[in-house]
């Protein structure tokens, strides 16, 4: 059968349902990072299926530049979680309650 | 001629704001001086003003400033000497002056010596407002001043728990006879569009008999209060629980008289309405006599002079609804002089037998106090109406009015009122003074007063045996505004049968009292004569056991239905406020939860956030997209 | 037909490996999950014919970010079993499947009425990679440089944040002050 953009747009909002279940549920801050990329993934699938089916490189671009940003943004939150790992010794979200109001 | 307005209107208020700098520091001999000195610039100012009228100077009317312009209603701070006002300045001032002089003496030793005068001369700035206003609106604002300055000085002792209950009845009845004359206030403006009396009284010219009538006898309900007309009585004789310059200031000479300056005030009103003037005078004659009866057996000096002052009210308000208003207003200008005097050397001797009230536990003193003897003696004669005193040339004058209106049955009861008069006022005074020294039994050392206080109360003293002089000239001045006639009985020989009479029953009585009370006979009375277990004695030495019934009837349910409602207070109203305050602070409890800290509760709120925002989005987009729709649909179901 | 079937396998997978990612309880399961979910992501770019993009993606993703991850498990012990609170599931799938919902319905809404615009439109005949050569070096030119000047303060960062024995610089120190350095360490050491 034809795959239409709607399919891609489907399997897109699936992925990204899935981050969103993981970002909710998981409790170790590394464990939290990879759902954060399982969502930015979603959203380039979706990018790219759009770019694709109306002609337009935006989408493409768009992706691009998402990646190039996920890159950097995980190098820096790596080096953050050394730092609070040196600091505490773990890292586990429950524990990490000192912003507690 | 304006500025002595002002200066007489408000010096007593400087008076009073000055001593107010002092009340909490110890006794201040200036504090006195001063507020002395200032009431007496008042009173010359007073006195100025009265040469003024009384040259026949144009009436002084002033508008210092506005109060209220809302709407329709237009009230100023405008105050007026003329006749009637400049009559009760005089008085007051006089009165007020002599009273702060000799409380320098009286109050010598007592810890609140500054606090006392600055209640005083407050007092004093209210009753001038009461009767220099030129609108209902500031003497109701007098009004209410010298209630509160009475209630601050009968209670002024205020550790002692008689006198603050004293002190709260006072306000409370008074208060109870303002909510009538607040209705009064407010029928006169309803009807007549204004509060001032020079648009109001004419006005009332057009109204008809019923409205009239309303207005007549609701302001006089306030009149009741303030003068202790029955029903509302029971106050006066307890408010002697103050101290004495207080009694001879307040209760004698100016705030009870407050009632009667009313009804003269509106004469205007009651010249249309004379069946509530017949009203009003019938009321005052039975006070009078229901009053003098209660005086016959009491033990309590300063009650037997304040049921005197209670009954002498009812003589000015029997006056004033008969119509003769000139006559109520001169014997209120009498009555304060001799009353004052009375209630001051009543003072002279509490102070000499350490606050003794019970006249059977004196006697004799006046070997000892000679001053004070000759003071009470012509002040009582001058309020038994004997030639050439005072009292003769206004309470006859009363009488007069009476008999020449054909009002016999008020004529006798007065008449027979003034003998009574005259036997409880010497029956104080033999006690007193005459007799054998009783007060050696209980140990008591007296002596006179201070000099400078017999010498303060003297002007006193005078007035009250030539204020009949003032008599004529009197009536010259408020001949314009009082609808004054002179009583004319048809034959002099009625009258002087009249006068006679009068007289010889009077000085009969004085000297019944005399032989009674004079004799070394008397005892303390301990409650074992056949007298004092008589039914008629119990009855007036209880005062009729109203206070009783007021207080079986009134006062206790009052407080049940007090208590009733405070229950209600508290579970209504505390709870209904306490559960809005709960409700916030409840939710920021439960809502503080969301502050966790945690991370993964907080991108839990973030997706449910952007739930709620795209659910949002979609329902508005759709709104907007079938927005032609949607209208048809709602206009199809009507609204 | 075979993008159909290609679709419909790729789509199982990756679903199937970012539960895992997910779900699991075991740290390297997930990151191994996540890697493979990588790959299967670019084979989408691929049939989308997005060629220059599915490169990227191995190169990058799958490459240097999964090596990163990796790096970092092995320094946090993540080697135990990871605990998770026993939260309310179903306000966790809940809420993400309302979230899906919403965004599926605003995405077909306005596919479905208005007509889009393509703003830089595929060029016919050249290929994937020199098109988005094209429009990379002209019209997205800044963002591209930008891009880099990020990266570069992400590297600088990184390396600031988790390095150590910053405070010293070897190369400013001479030879007597490095050697002194080694001889503390060695005793340190023995």
């Amino acid at each position: 059968m034809e795959i239409s953009l709607n399919h891609y747009l489907v399997l897109s909002t699936i992925l990204f349902a899935i981050g969103l279940v993981g970002i909710m549920r998981r409790k170790n801050l590394l464990l939290l990072f990879f759902a954060t990329e399982i969502l930015l993934n979603a959203v380039n699938i979706a990018f790219a299926a759009i770019s694709h089916y109306y002609g337009d490189l935006t989408g493409q671009m768009f992706a691009f530049f998402v990646i190039a940003i996920a890159a950097s943004e995980l190098a820096v939150g790596l080096g953050l979680l050394i730092v609070w790992y040196k600091r505490h010794g773990n890292i586990d979200l429950d524990t990490m309650t000192s912003m507690r109001g | 001629m304006e500025k002595y307005l002002y200066i007489a209107l408000f010096a007593p208020l400087v008076s009073s704001m000055f001593s107010a700098l002092f009340t909490n520091t110890p006794k201040k001999q200036f504090v006195g001086i001063i507020a002395s000195l200032l009431i007496f610039i008042a009173f010359g100012s007073s006195a100025i003003l009265l040469s003024h009228i009384l040259g026949g100077g144009d009436i002084v009317h002033v508008e210092m400033m506005t109060w209220m312009a809302t709407g329709n209603l237009y009230i100023p701070f405008g105050f007026v000497v003329d006749q009637i006002s400049v009559t009760m300045m005089m008085v007051v001032t006089t009165v007020s002056t002599i009273v702060h002089i000799y409380s320098i003496g009286y109050m010598d030793h007592d810890k609140g010596f500054n606090r006392f005068f600055a209640w005083l001369s407050a007092f004093v700035f209210s009753m001038m407002i009461l009767v220099m206003s030129d609108n209902f609106a500031g003497l109701f604002i007098g009004w209410e001043g010298v209630g509160l300055c009475s209630w601050g000085l009968i209670g002024f002792w205020f550790h002692k728990e008689v006198a603050t209950w004293a002190a709260n009845e006072a306000f409370i009845m008074n208060r109870i006879a303002d909510l009538g004359m607040l209705i009064g206030i407010f029928l006169v403006y309803w009807n007549t569009g204004s509060l001032q009396y020079d648009i109001a009284f004419p006005a009332m010219a057009h109204l008809d008999t019923s409205t009239l009538t309303w207005m007549g006898i609701f302001l006089f309900i306030g009149a009741m209060g303030k003068s202790a007309q029955f029903p509302l009585h029971t106050w006066l004789a307890d408010a002697m629980e103050g101290p004495t310059p207080v009694s001879a200031l307040i209760h004698a000479a100016t705030m009870v008289t407050a009632g009667v300056y009313l009804v003269i005030r509106s004469n205007e009103l009651y010249d249309l309405i004379p069946h509530v003037g017949l009203f009003i005078a019938s009321l005052g004659t039975f006070v009078a006599l229901f009053a003098a009866s209660m005086a016959l057996v009491n033990r309590d000096m300063k009650r037997i002079i304040a049921y005197s002052t209670l009954s002498q009210l009812g003589y000015m308000f029997a006056a004033a609804g008969l119509g003769a208003y000139w006559v109520a207003l001169f014997h209120l200008m009498a009555h304060a002089f001799f009353k004052a005097l009375l209630f001051l050397g009543a003072g002279n001797v509490m102070h000499a037998m350490h606050d003794e009230l019970d006249p059977f536990k004196m006697g004799g003193l006046k070997k000892v106090m000679k001053g004070t003897w000759i003071m009470m003696t012509i002040a009582s004669l001058a309020l038994a109406g004997i030639f050439p005193f005072a009292g003769f040339f206004s309470k006859d004058t009363i009488l007069e009015a009476a008999f020449a209106e054909h009002h016999f049955v008020i004529y006798s009861v007065l008449l027979f009122t003034a003998g009574l008069t005259a036997f409880y006022s010497f029956r104080l005074v033999a006690l007193i003074f005459h007799g054998e020294e009783r007060y050696k039994i209980f140990g008591i050392h007296p002596h006179e007063a201070y000099r400078f206080m017999l010498i303060g109360m003297s002007p006193l003293l005078i007035l009250a045996m030539i204020a009949g002089v003032f008599q004529v000239p009197f009536f010259n001045m408020v001949e314009e505004i009082l609808s004054a006639h002179e009583y004319h009985i048809h034959s002099h020989f009625t009258l002087f049968v009249m006068l006679v009479g009068t007289q010889i029953f009077v000085g009969l009585a004085i000297l019944y009292a005399y032989r009674k009370y004079m004799s070394n006979k008397i005892v303390v009375p301990d409650g074992t004569s056949k007298m004092e277990n008589s039914f008629m004695y119990k009855l007036l030495l209880n005062q009729y056991y109203i206070p009783y019934a007021y207080e079986e009837y009134v006062v206790k349910p009052y407080n049940e239905l007090s208590a009733m409602l405070w229950e209600v207070d508290k579970k209504v109203v505390d709870a209904s406020v306490d559960g809005i305050a709960g409700i916030f602070y409840n939710a920021g409890e439960n809502t503080r939860d969301m502050q966790s800290g945690n991370l993964s509760t907080m991108l839990k709120w973030m997706v449910a956030g952007t739930v709620a925002l795209l659910s949002l989005a979609v329902t508005f987009g759709l709104a907007a997209r079938y927005s032609d729709e949607i209208l048809a649909i709602l206009s199809g179901l009507g609204v | 037909m075979f993008e159909a079937v290609a679709f419909y396998l790729f789509a199982f997978l990756t679903i199937a490996m970012f539960y895992i990612t997910v779900t699991t309880s075991q740290a390297l399961y997930a990151l191994t999950a996540l890697a493979a979910g990588m790959i299967f992501i670019s084979a989408f770019f691929f049939i989308l014919g997005a060629d220059f993009l599915g490169a990227v993606q191995i190169i990058v993703y799958t490459g240097a970010v999964m090596a990163l991850y990796a790096f970092g498990m092995m320094f946090f012990d993540t080697t135990r079993e990871v605990k998770e609170k026993k939260g309310n599931k179903f306000i966790v799938v809940g809420l993400a499947t309302l979230a899906a919902v919403m965004v599926v319905a605003i995405f077909m809404a306005p596919i479905v009425s208005t007509n889009m615009v393509a703003f830089y439109p595929m060029i016919e005949g050249a290929g994937n990679t020199q098109t988005v050569g094209l429009v990379l070096f002209t019209k997205y030119l800044i963002p591209f440089e930008v891009a880099a000047v990020m990266l570069l303060v992400a590297m600088v960062a990184g390396i600031v944040l988790a390095g150590k024995k910053m405070d010293l610089s070897l190369t400013l120190m001479n030879a007597e002050q490095i050697k002194e350095i080694e001889d503390k360490d060695k005793k340190v050491l023995s």
